[in-house]
């Protein structure tokens, strides 16, 4: 009853992706990473809705458009609990869990000035590791830095 | 089997325990022996965009013992970085005339890039702030001849444990051999928690201190960097703890008569002079070290000595 409400918040779409559970903090974010702002199709979003998992979430939905894997991998960095949902003629056709790979490869830019990756023409390459609380970081194949997902700029 | 041939050395983890070893073995072989002409016929490339006294030369020295020939520079302004070419077209025009790379570089992860691009092998030589595995291999093979074994060793690294690369590989290499930390610095330069990390990950202890104290009287290695004052972003902290950490003979009184002082040079005061005398200094025969540990590793990557 209470996950039917917060459905009712946002418009329902014809065809297109809902991405749910998003950090209510990080809604905005997803929105900026997957260039939404430009986006000529209906896109309609939530945030601070009650989430019995997250406390807050956020959620977006997007008509018409479907995403690659690996701008699914950028949504996995600040929403690793995100659920992807398909929608073709009001069905769901697909209902999954976003995946952080284990590696990342060109979307996120080192932290490091000094970094090979920041100044010479070679594609990004990290490793995600996990800290000795559990906190997801990014290991940079090249100059070996460590940074937290706080930190992450996207190419 | 451990294989080092044709493998690119570009960080000290590259490296497991047994190929270390390996390495520190066949250097073994070379301070009994140093003039073996095993590389004639074969040019080794000394890329140095950036300026080393003691890397570059112990490089070279490495070179001209076995008999090879080098080619290269020692400075950017010398090669066509400065008309703009790119890292990886130098390397891969450099591989066409040599039979190995050893390659510094200042940014942080070149050395990566360059073995990942190079037909051939490449050895770090320094790349940044990142790495310097040939200089963390002569520290192990200098705190082995001293202490006749890597194993269980108490050390004590001095000064700049945050900035200090070199402080940050032998970490890593020690905690494969059991070592106990025992961390001396002021409270703004201690070791990175991710380098702290290693040391919990492989179930060892460390201690931190912010004095010299009494680690002097029970380290069996006490390995000394230098404090650099612009590290600090106030003037006044530095001021506070420059000449905390300055290591004088009169202090070695009661150290262990096999403890050994090491210091990856160039040192400005940190060490003073009267230390010099004293037979557990060791940091001049560790610099020496670097030829033989370096001849080892060009000669077990390029396939002349297993």
């Amino acid at each position: 009853m209470k996950n039917k409400r917060t459905e009712l918040k946002v418009s329902a779409i014809r065809s297109g992706t809902v991405i749910d559970h998003i950090p209510a903090e990080n809604t905005f974010r997803v929105f900026a990473m997957l260039n939404l702002e430009n986006s000529t199709d209906h896109v309609y979003f939530g945030t601070n809705l009650e989430s019995s998992k997250l406390g807050k979430k956020g959620i977006i939905k997007i008509s018409n458009i479907f995403f690659k894997p690996e701008e699914i991998s950028k949504i996995a960095l600040v929403a690793p609990h995100a659920t992807l949902i398909e929608i073709k003629d009001y069905e769901i056709v697909k209902k999954e869990q976003v995946l952080l790979p284990d590696e990342i490869q060109k979307i996120v830019k080192c932290v490091n000035p000094k970094c090979v990756t920041n100044n010479q023409n070679v594609p990004t390459h990290f490793k995600v590791i996990y800290d000795h609380h559990g906190k997801m970081k990014l290991a940079c194949r090249y100059c070996e830095k460590t940074m937290s997902i706080d930190d992450i700029e996207f190419v | 089997m451990i294989n080092l041939k044709n493998r690119s050395l570009v960080s000290i983890t590259d490296y497991s325990k047994e190929d270390i070893l390996k390495v520190l073995d066949i250097a073994e072989d070379f301070e009994k022996d140093q003039r073996q002409k095993i590389l004639t016929n074969h040019v080794i490339a000394s890329l140095f965009f950036e300026p080393s006294t003691r890397t570059r030369l112990s490089f070279e020295s490495a070179v001209q013992y076995l008999g090879g020939s080098i080619i290269g520079f020692a400075s950017a302004g010398t090669s066509s970085v400065k008309k703009g070419e790119s890292l990886k077209d130098t390397i891969l025009t450099v591989s066409n005339y040599s039979d190995l790379i050893v390659m510094r570089n200042p940014l942080d992860g070149s050395a990566r890039l360059a073995s990942e691009v190079a037909p051939v092998p490449i050895i770090n030589a320094g790349d940044g702030a990142n790495q310097h595995p040939t200089q963390c291999l002569l520290d192990l093979y200098s705190i082995r001849k001293t202490q006749g074994t890597l194993e269980n060793i108490h050390i004590a690294l001095v000064g700049d444990l945050k900035y200090g690369r070199t402080v940050h590989s032998l970490v890593q290499a020690l905690s494969l051999f059991n070592a106990t930390f025992h961390l001396v610095s002021p409270e703004s330069l201690k070791l990175p928690s991710g380098v702290k990390k290693w040391i919990k990950d492989a179930g060892l202890e460390y201690f931190q201190y912010t004095e010299f104290s009494d680690v002097i009287s029970f380290a069996d290695i006490i390995y000394m960097t230098r404090i650099q004052g612009e590290r600090f972003p106030d003037p006044i902290e530095y001021e506070k703890v420059k000449n905390s950490y300055i290591l004088e003979n009169s202090m070695l009184e009661k150290s262990k008569e096999t403890m050994r002082v090491l210091h990856p040079l160039p040192r400005v005061n940190e060490i003073s002079e009267d230390v010099d005398e004293n037979p557990r200094a060791y940091y001049f025969q560790q610099a020496k070290n670097g030829v033989y540990v370096r001849q080892a590793l060009i000669a077990a990557i390029l396939g002349l000595k297993k």
